[in-house]
């Protein structure tokens, strides 16, 4: 096999061994057991093992199992969406602005529409921000102004149009049927109902959003689990710092 | 035994200062109302139902009152006069002011003695029905085995009540001491409760008195193949802390989370609205033997669980006294608190058990409510499972009374029906293994743990102190709750708010403050 072409690595180069974990509503027993093996089979894994069930009652049953997969990747065919705007901590970044745009940075952020959990939107605004990285309060080079939860999308571009903000942040944390994707979906269609769609970065984070989603709906960029305010700092200056320069 | 050396004279400036704190809120008490307040009572008078665009009738009446500047007597009052007047019931008064454009202000009020007449037995019958709850509950408890120390709590969250009972369950059957049902996650905030059984919502579907009474019967089959009571929780907090009150009274819900200030501070809910309507909500759990629960558990997933460890101690005192003014026992009092602390923290299993510790011995007849680490849980499911265990670890080392468990999946979904087994597996592994652990340890003299809880109590005195020496409204404008600043009439709900005349009538809450002796 070529150097690209890449299988699963349980504990031999492209041995394709996987460890899978789900539950059917199916009793605990050999029936069970064999429906679980019979589905893995179906799926394309060979060998499939059934390690573990466990009785979740009430018709359900969990299991744990072992597969082999003939599939393979070739990671010389993959191109993946990033953020690929350099990290700078926050005094870089503040001396960044200072030097590229002369001026404040304004950022409003909110958890928009049905979302109640605004932590989030907090790690990245706030003055503490997370795990010891300050969020966007704490800047010199940014004047943050987070809107907290359950903010209606109309809301949330009347401020970014009244204080003529530079990027909009949404945090989308609930994500049960997909609403984030519904919710994120109306933002952008009522920014561009609005005309405000080109006038601003539009960015988005959550811990099942990433960049290539983002983008997919029409966002600037998108940020997943594990961000924090330098990420989304350094992306929003240099991004402007660079649409400056173009102009 | 694990045992604290606590400052006997700090503990008793901190409750002083948590008195002095809440006692400051009596004129608010006596003399103010809300609309939910007025709603509930109507609830509790048996009006029920709604129009066909969703509205409740307990809203349709309390808003007629308030167009027509009538809510200050008390929604009983012109109700109970209409009742009088027509040879309605309750109900059918409700239903015309709604259908029939009945205006219960047009109608001349009786004499005080013949609403009352009429209001007396309507309340005997309800109050009636919620002692005989109280009473069904102590019975099968004593029937059963009792609550096991931590009890076992887990939450089902799939936005369908019918997809709620499958899963609540097969959790109790797995071993689950009792199941919270998360309410849709824009709920708190909506000035009504909606009506009927609910398939929809995100994060949870719709607290209603129809869900209550689903669940409720599911549970209580489940207890009685079990041999084990299974305790159902939903949130009495928002805009309609007390009709939610009022409904798990009705249907015989056993656990709310009720907290006096948690509205204000994360929902953005206006300070005096929430102070009111906590204070009945929590006398009708007091009268009905619902436990209520805090949520401390708030604080720490905002700001850092070390820094602000104080700030947790701090609401658990003014929560306690809070609950203390509406007829709450200690044994009834969930104070709320977390297992937060960043992993990286060298010794962050010791700041933990100190914090656990403290709280334990604060409210010694208090059942505990001990949330689980969400701040570091991530998508990697194999560290959050870890990190619940040794959450779970500190929870029976320390006795906690009621232990939400963490779901390796926390960062990333509402839970799968497996992800619950998992960590009630996890949790009654280690409850049996440690069971009796703490009864074979001490704390060395100046151990760390002792030293810290005392810190962090003294560092709540203080904090107290100053908020006394302030008044609450005031310091919470300031920001010093959460680093949240919540301005006295700011807020969503204060158009809800109303001044009491002399002559309103609460009979509810009157009989209740009776029986509660307030």
């Amino acid at each position: 096999m070529s150097k690209n072409i890449i299988r699963p690595y349980g504990d031999t180069l492209n041995d394709g061994k996987m460890q899978l974990s789900f539950s059917l509503p199916v009793s605990c027993d050999a029936l069970g057991k064999e429906a679980a093996r019979k589905l893995l089979l179906q799926m394309g894994f060979d060998e499939a093992e059934i390690t573990a069930m466990n009785d979740l009652t009430e018709g359900f049953t969990h299991f744990i199992a072992y597969a082999v997969t003939s599939t393979s990747v070739d990671i010389s065919k993959i191109k993946v969406k990033v953020v690929d705007t350099p990290v700078m901590t926050m005094e870089e970044t503040d001396a960044f602005v200072a030097e590229h745009l002369g001026r404040k940075i304004t950022v409003v952020g909110a958890c928009i529409e049905s979302d109640a959990h605004t932590v989030g939107i907090d790690a990245i605004m706030n003055m503490k921000g997370y795990n010891h990285r300050y969020g966007l309060e704490r800047y010199h080079s940014f004047n943050a102004l987070n809107m907290g939860a359950q903010v209606p999308c109309e809301e949330l571009l009347a401020k970014a149009r009244e204080v003529n903000a530079d990027a909009i942040l949404v945090s989308q944390v609930v994500t049960q049927k997909n609403i984030h994707i519904k919710n994120l979906t109306r933002l952008i269609e009522l920014a561009e109902a609005e005309g405000l769609r080109d006038k601003m970065l539009f960015i988005c984070g959550g811990p099942r959003l990433s960049h290539e989603l983002a983008i997919e709906l029409g966002f600037d960029a998108g940020f997943g689990a594990g961000t924090y305010a330098t990420d989304v700092a350094s992306y929003i200056a240099i991004t402007l710092a660079k649409s400056i320069a173009r102009k | 035994m694990l045992k604290l050396d606590l400052n006997k004279e700090m503990v008793s400036r901190a409750r002083k200062a948590a008195s002095q704190i809440t006692n400051a809120f009596l004129w608010l008490f006596d003399g103010y109302t809300t609309v939910t307040t007025e709603r509930t009572v109507l609830r509790l008078m048996g009006i029920d139902g709604a129009l066909k665009d969703g509205k409740p009738l307990p809203n349709v009446v309390v808003d007629q009152l308030v167009e027509n500047s009538a809510l200050q007597k008390g929604a009983a009052i012109w109700v109970a006069n209409a009742m009088l007047k027509k040879g309605f019931t309750a109900q059918q008064v409700a239903e015309a002011v709604a259908c029939n454009g009945l205006e219960l202000t047009q109608i001349s009020l009786a004499s005080g003695e013949e609403i009352l007449n009429t209001l007396n037995p309507i309340v005997e019958k309800m109050l009636g029905h919620i002692t005989a709850q109280k009473q069904k509950r102590e019975e099968l408890l004593a029937e059963y085995q009792p609550r096991p120390k931590p009890a076992i709590y887990v939450i089902v969250a799939t936005g369908n009540i019918y997809e709620d009972v499958d899963q609540a369950r097969a959790a109790a059957r797995e071993g689950a001491d009792a199941i919270a049902v998360i309410r849709s996650t824009a709920q708190s905030l909506l000035d009504y409760v909606p009506f009927g059984a609910t398939t929809v919502g995100f994060g949870g579907t719709f607290a209603t008195q129809e869900n209550f009474k689903i669940m409720r019967k599911a549970l209580d089959e489940v207890s009685r193949e079990e041999k084990r009571y299974i305790h159902l929780t939903n949130y009495a907090s928002g805009l309609c802390m007390p009709e939610i009150a009022a409904m798990g009274a009705m249907e015989r819900l056993d656990m709310m989370l009720n907290d006096a200030m948690y509205g204000i501070l994360f929902r953005d809910i206006n300070p005096k609205r929430t102070l009111l309507d906590q204070y009945f909500a929590r006398m009708i759990n007091a009268y009905a033997g619902i436990e209520i629960q805090t949520g401390e558990d708030n604080y720490l997933t905002t700001s850092d669980a070390v820094e602000k460890a104080y700030t947790v101690t701090a609401s658990q005192l003014i929560n306690e006294s809070f609950a203390v003014l509406s007829g709450i026992k200690p044994d009834k009092m969930g104070l709320g608190h977390a297992f937060e602390i960043n992993p990286e923290l060298e010794n962050s299993f010791s700041y933990e058990l100190a914090h656990a510790l403290l709280t334990k011995t604060l409210f010694p007849d208090s059942p505990v409510k001990y949330m689980p680490p969400t701040k570091f849980a991530s998508g990697n499911i194999f560290h959050t499972y870890l990190l619940n265990a040794m959450f779970n670890f500190a929870g029976q080392l320390t006795e906690q009374g009621v232990q939400l468990l963490g779901m390796m999946t926390e960062a990333i979904h509402t839970p799968h029906l497996a992800d619950r087994f998992l960590a009630i597996e996890n949790a009654q592994y280690i409850f049996r293994a440690v069971k009796d652990l703490n009864q074979n340890l001490c704390l060395s003299e100046d151990s760390f743990i002792n030293s810290r809880a005392n810190e962090v109590l003294a560092q709540a005195t203080e904090f107290l102190e100053r908020v006394a020496e302030e008044g609450l409204f005031s310091a919470m404008s300031k920001g010093e709750f959460a680093e949240i600043k919540r301005p006295e009439n700011g807020g969503k709900g204060l158009e809800g708010v109303f001044m009491k005349d002399g002559d309103y009538y609460n009979p509810f809450m009157e009989s209740m403050k009776q029986e509660l002796k307030l």
